[in-house]
């Protein structure tokens, strides 16, 4: 019953990571029909930002995390007007392969810059506490309730603000937002600043417990896309409920079957699933 | 349309002599292997061009069939089996788990058809650093043995104990598959290929069978990837799990965009170009990829069609200038 418990709570907040990751991800791809093949790259660059700001400049744990997400944002802002606004008029194909572009950029960015030797950032809280058995320490606890005041917030900002309805109007009808007055471009960006900031969020969240590395990305972009696709692309509750569950069945399958192919589980479902229904569970249209 | 112009046509004899007579201009062996990587790589890179360039579905797994073609060569090789069986063998292989893999994921569009393969791509990975038993782990294969020789009457055998051998055997194959390449992509079934990707909802409408060419075109593209594979083994005599990793895909991804998609030549000029650039820019070590990535991006914005889309451009531009030029110069005689 503890190691039950024990993964539960391990899958949860594995699972919040996902779920603030995919968020960001199925905020772009709903909105610019953009797959950024980057995603996890930039969740990877939160984390270095945060080292960089906390660590290096030594500002501490929650400067450098409004620091890293500011820094993150202006990334996207950035990504959006110089790599995927010129290839708006352009294939498909060719989004995708600027994204793997950007990805191969920033994975050597990062080794440039910081080395290949994982990289270890102090635990701003490395309390426990003790319940039904488990023990949580407090970082741990943090990224779980720092998931749901991000996606609180982020709800409360979509439907309640304007900026957030624009968003929304976009999502829906590029044209028919344009022609109502709303800045397409603007809203790209945003949309763009939001998501890489949110990815930003989850690194600084989940980095003081695990090491940081220029490959941590990858993999974990790939869930993303995973959780995205299967949730349906551009719908935020399905990433939210995704993310969860796939930390869920990571956790438990690999607690109890095999911890060496755990990561094999999540991508042999998608192919499963979307052999059977080739756009999505819950997809609406197609790209 | 299909027929090219005298010089062209010297200028691809010239190269075909050159690549003959590399090994007596080419002494260092160390850029000799470098050199025939590239060949191996051009066989892949074309394998991958068939489907990226010419039908438009995007794959991020060919990677993973290039090490699936490496690891049946080294598994069936070091069980005792001929290379000149193994290497068919592990390239039917490839292509059947591309037909395997394709039935159900060519099914799906765009960015789903990419990130599926990606997927497939990483799970081969995975499973080949896991599964001990076959694949040996994270260590890989050793002690691959090379071809035995072939006997040829009046004359004695052709060995490939030495790399000149197995250079000469990967340029055959080299030859070979860009001859089919352009037999296939200038016939008219190679032409239903290219309504795939310009259109297919259009292809579908004027009566191709869109699913079943975008699957000849998949399978076909892996098998020649396995092929590539497997010669990759044969010659470096060891696999490990970076041979079947997303990395490869990327490298050749890499090679057929800045070489030129939807070219036969592109894929071949970037296979060879680029190695041959990372080994001089070997001072700016992790700087490389940098680089790049960055002129990923910057390809596939302003020049899509590659450096020898490109190159083509601009001879049509030299060629309508001249021509404008001699209209002028007759007006003005006249």
């Amino acid at each position: 019953m503890e190691l039950f418990l024990q993964q539960l709570f391990n899958g949860i907040m594995f699972g919040s990571t996902y779920a603030i990751v995919a968020l960001g991800l199925t905020l772009v791809m709903g909105i610019l029909n953009i797959p950024n093949f980057a995603h996890g790259h930039l969740y990877m660059l939160g984390g270095y930002c945060l080292f960089f700001f906390a660590g290096t400049l030594g500002l501490g744990y929650w400067a450098g995390m409004v620091l890293s997400v500011a820094a993150l944002g202006l990334v996207g802002v950035l990504m959006e007007k110089f790599v995927y606004r010129p290839l708006n008029d352009q294939p498909h194909i060719n989004a995708f392969i600027a994204a793997v572009g950007s990805l191969l950029f920033l994975e050597s960015f990062a080794l440039v810059v910081w080395g290949p030797q994982g990289l270890r950032i102090p635990n701003p809280h490395p309390q426990a506490i003790e319940l039904l058995g488990i023990t949580m320490s407090v970082q741990r606890l943090l990224v779980i309730i720092g998931a749901i005041v991000l996606i609180a917030g982020l709800h409360l900002f979509m439907k309640k603000t304007i900026a957030g309805a624009t968003i929304e109007a976009v999502a829906q009808n590029r044209e028919g937002a344009m022609l109502t007055g709303i800045n397409v471009n603007r809203v790209s960006a945003m949309t763009f600043a939001i998501s890489t900031g949110t990815a930003a969020v989850a690194a600084s969240l989940i980095s003081p417990i695990f090491m940081l590395s220029p490959s941590m990305g990858a993999i974990l972009g790939m869930k993303a896309f995973v959780i995205v696709i299967l949730g349906g692309m551009g719908s935020v509750p399905g990433a939210i409920l995704g993310g969860y569950l796939l930390g869920l069945i990571e956790a438990l399958g690999g607690g109890y079957i095999s911890a060496a192919y755990k990561d094999v589980f999540a991508f042999a479902a998608l192919i499963l699933i979307l052999s059977i229904k080739p756009t999505g569970l819950f997809g609406k249209r197609e790209v | 349309m299909f027929t090219k112009p005298i010089h062209t046509k010297l200028l691809y004899l010239v190269i075909l002599a050159a690549a003959l007579l590399l090994p007596w201009y080419v002494p260092d062996a160390y850029i000799f292997q470098i050199v025939t990587m590239s060949v191996i790589f051009a066989i892949s890179t074309s394998g991958m061009n068939l489907i990226l360039g010419y039908t438009g579905q995007v794959t991020l797994a060919h990677g993973a069939f290039f090490g699936i073609g490496a690891y049946g060569v080294a598994i069936m090789t070091k069980a005792g089996i001929s290379f000149w069986l193994a290497l068919p063998a592990s390239a039917l292989i490839s292509a059947f788990i591309g037909l395997l893999i394709g039935l159900p994921t060519l099914r799906t569009r765009g960015a789903y058809f990419a990130i599926v393969t990606l997927c497939f791509g990483v799970i081969v990975w995975i499973v080949s650093g896991n599964w001990i038993e076959l694949t040996g782990g994270h260590n890989g294969i050793f002690g691959i043995p090379r071809p035995s020789a072939i006997p040829v009457p009046f004359f004695g055998e052709i060995t490939f104990f030495t790399q000149t051998g197995m250079y000469y055997l990967s340029l055959a194959f080299l030859l070979i598959v860009l001859f089919a390449l352009h037999r296939l992509v200038y016939s008219v079934f190679g032409l239903t290929f290219m309504a795939v990707r310009n259109n297919e909802p259009l292809a579908d409408s004027v009566g191709i069978n869109t699913f079943t060419t975008k699957l000849v075109s998949f399978v076909a593209g892996n098998f020649i990837a396995g092929i590539a594979g497997g010669l990759y083994a044969a010659i470096i005599g060891a696999v490990s799990p970076t041979a079947a990793g997303y990395m490869m895909t990327f490298n050749f991804l890499i090679f057929v965009i800045l070489g030129g998609m939807a070219t036969l030549s592109g894929p071949v000029v970037g296979a060879f170009a680029i190695p041959i650039i990372m080994e001089f820019m070997q001072f700016l070590e992790d700087f490389r990829m940098l680089i790049f990535g960055a002129l990923l991006i910057l390809v596939i914005i302003y020049f899509p069609m590659g450096l020898v889309g490109g190159l083509r451009r601009l001879n049509e531009k030299v060629v309508a200038w001249r021509q404008r030029k001699t209209t002028e110069s007759g007006h003005a005689s006249s």
